[in-house]
């Protein structure tokens, strides 16, 4: 806690971060090809336009409540709470939006943006296929023209994703290069947009990318940690003592944790993807295992080899298997503000049944990771304090994962 | 004078087109890459460019994406790259070599010790596809320190508040994109390319390349009307592609395209 209250003491001004070119510290900024430098500036410039406009924000508030479902509740888990037997746990129900996860808040924000940018194609890449769902959503939804990129690997593993995709209407395109998984779609999905750059707007779906995306996407996400802010005040009386997200590029755990983050006696954790653990080399843990690197046009933490190669990431959940993480993270890993964790493959599933049995809610295999630090958290904490994990995402999509670990087909 | 300086102002007295060929060092395997890099030579190249593999190549298209990935199954980093220059030098002391690839394998090597050994090997330029002017201070004053030239990309995007910063950080010569997208896409248009050229030349004097989506002999002729150099890439690696086990093959179909482009151009 001492580290966390010596950056208060420094007064880092969190809500003036990044700075114009997108740096939070050495981190972040805008490495990316000269052909996407004008796009890049005119998406700044725009999002700079609208962010305040007060009709634009009352569209994207609307969209929210109406065809999101937020506010998203905060839950007391209390029989979850007492098994642990130490802080009162509660859930931010990100799960319970429109698709199934916090990625729609995103992605409902960038296609208005889109759309007044007069831009009639989107794109975006995809791991799991929540991204691509949500994108492929609010496309249909404004009659937009939408391609998906996802890896090959992928694409096998999460074959209901794609037909989801597929019936909102996206061509969803299989990316065979590289390692076929999150990464390279992300590659194909820039080639895409240096190509199309004209009528071509790129929804990316995490706090990484080059400016403006990691503090765009942060914006959109940040309605999470607001929410939470008013309900837990109104629950509680007071502010948690604990924030716990799972981070894979880090867009739910900043949409919670960035409202809270000039509260320096509120704990912040981000727990990565240890995979098979950190030692085995077999994760998905840049910020516990990475060094500072630049992948995907931003500097941050990285997976990467002694010549700089991007090394391939293990994780059980999809969502978490990427080899970057957002700047933010990096920043405030460095300057102490958030602390990051990891928990491997076996303790995610511990937590992913050890919830759905006693709360009756069925995580996402990346919300387990943040459960299952919270399992070993809450316990070091007294019964009058107070966690707040967010479940970003529900886990009917991991089902056919549980049931194949378990040797069962479904 | 730095070499592609001595090289460019000596193409010009002869009123002579730079030829530059790209390669991928250590495509198909490492020990093709220093004896095709005489052979283009001796078929009508003036500069080289040689590529730095890399694990996510984002601004190539397949052709280049898969050169990549066929080096980095025999571990092609850096350092084994500027080793692959040393050794080019031994025989060739004038033909410029610049290196072309991503940051972040500069970034682990650390700028200093990659600028160091580069120009002590006989680098001359880097070109880093993925470092805009506003991200380059640190690594244009390293490079500058040890002679080494920051090649500069111009896209047919760039403003022109954008070209005359790029023109204002570039060395050596300045290298225009032809057309959105990646390396080895469709045709370029010649008289859209020629038109920015005459643009990008009210800011600077530097020489201009053109590259990305030029294929043939007689592409390379139209473009060498406007340009002062010609960079071919995608091309040269799909005969390389064709040929993966077959060295002499390879050195004579890439030769032979080179030739047929030399003879165009200077017809």
């Amino acid at each position: 806690m001492s580290k966390v209250s010596e950056s208060a003491d420094r007064a880092e001004n969190f809500s003036d971060m990044p700075d114009a070119q997108g740096h939070f510290g050495i981190y972040g900024g805008m490495f990316v090809a000269e052909t996407l430098m004008a796009p890049l500036l005119e998406l700044r410039q725009a999002y700079e336009k609208y962010k305040d406009d007060s009709e634009f924000l009352a569209e994207l508030d609307y969209d929210l409540k109406h065809f999101v479902g937020r506010p998203s509740p905060l839950y007391f888990a209390k029989s979850w709470s007492e098994k642990l037997g130490g802080a009162r746990v509660y859930f931010k129900r990100e799960d319970l939006n429109h698709t199934g996860a916090h990625k729609i808040n995103n992605t409902v924000g960038q296609a208005l943006l889109a759309n007044r940018m007069g831009k009639k194609r989107v794109i975006a890449e995809t791991g799991a296929g929540q991204h691509g769902v949500a994108t492929a959503t609010v496309a249909a939804r404004l009659n937009m023209e939408c391609v998906v990129y996802m890896g090959a690997e992928d694409i096998k593993r999460q074959a209901i994703n794609v037909y989801r995709m597929r019936l909102l209407g996206a061509e969803v395109v299989p990316v065979e290069s590289g390692s076929k998984t999150l990464k390279d779609a992300l590659n194909e999905a820039m080639r895409d947009w240096v190509t199309n750059v004209d009528d071509t707007f790129y929804i990316i779906g995490t706090v990484a990318g080059p400016h403006p995306y990691p503090a765009m996407v942060r914006d959109f996400q940040a309605i999470i940690g607001r929410e939470t802010r008013e309900q837990v005040m109104s629950m509680e009386g007071r502010l948690p003592d604990a924030l716990v997200a799972c981070v894979g590029g880090g867009s739910n755990a900043i949409g919670l944790f960035h409202p809270f983050l000039q509260d320096s006696d509120v704990a912040i954790y981000g727990v990565e993807a240890a995979g098979d653990g950190l030692e085995s080399g077999h994760h998905a843990a840049p910020l516990c295992a990475g060094k500072p690197g630049v992948l995907h046009g931003n500097r941050t933490y990285l997976m990467e080899d002694g010549d700089g190669q991007i090394i391939e990431t293990h994780s059980i959940s999809a969502g978490l298997d990427y080899p970057g993480v957002g700047p933010e993270h990096s920043w405030l890993k460095d300057i102490g503000r958030a602390q990051y964790v990891a928990v491997s493959d076996e303790e995610a599933l511990t937590a992913f049944h050890d919830v759905t049995r006693s709360e009756g809610i069925m995580p996402a295999l990346e919300s387990s990771h943040a459960l299952a630090y919270v399992a070993k958290l809450a316990p070091t904490m007294a019964k009058d304090q107070v966690i707040v994990v967010n479940m970003s995402g529900r886990g009917d999509k991991d089902i056919h994962t549980v049931a194949a670990l378990e040797g069962i087909s479904v | 004078m730095s070499r592609i300086k001595a090289c460019f102002d000596s193409l010009k007295q002869r009123n002579r087109t730079a030829l530059i060929p790209y390669i991928m060092a250590g495509d198909p395997e490492p020990g093709v890459t220093v004896a095709l890099m005489h052979a283009m030579v001796e078929a009508g190249a003036d500069l080289i460019e040689l590529g730095v593999p890399f694990s996510d190549p984002m601004a190539d298209g397949p052709v280049i994406q898969a050169a990549s990935e066929r080096a980095l199954e025999h571990h092609i980093g850096l350092r084994t790259v500027i080793d692959m220059v040393r050794n080019f030098r031994q025989q060739d002391s004038t033909t410029p070599v610049v290196l072309m690839g991503y940051l972040n394998p500069l970034e682990v090597m650390g700028y200093a010790p990659f600028a160091a050994a580069a120009a002590e090997a006989g680098v001359d330029g880097v070109l880093t596809v993925d470092i805009p002017p506003e991200e380059s201070h640190d690594l244009i004053e390293m490079l500058h320190q040890h002679g080494l030239d920051p090649i500069y990309l111009i896209a047919p995007t760039s403003t022109s508040a954008r070209i005359q910063s790029i023109c204002a950080n570039a060395s050596g010569f300045v290298y225009y994109v032809s057309l959105k997208g990646v390396t080895g896409a469709a045709n370029l248009q010649v008289q859209a390319v020629e038109d920015k050229l005459k643009e990008i030349r009210t800011y600077t004097d530097l020489p201009l390349g053109v590259g990305f989506g030029i294929s043939d002999a007689e592409r390379a002729a139209q473009v060498s009307q406007s340009a002062d150099a010609v960079v071919v890439g995608s091309a040269i690696i799909k005969r390389i592609a064709a040929n993966i086990t077959d060295q002499t093959a390879i050195s004579a179909e890439v030769t032979s395209l080179l030739r047929s482009m030399r003879q165009a151009m200077d017809s």
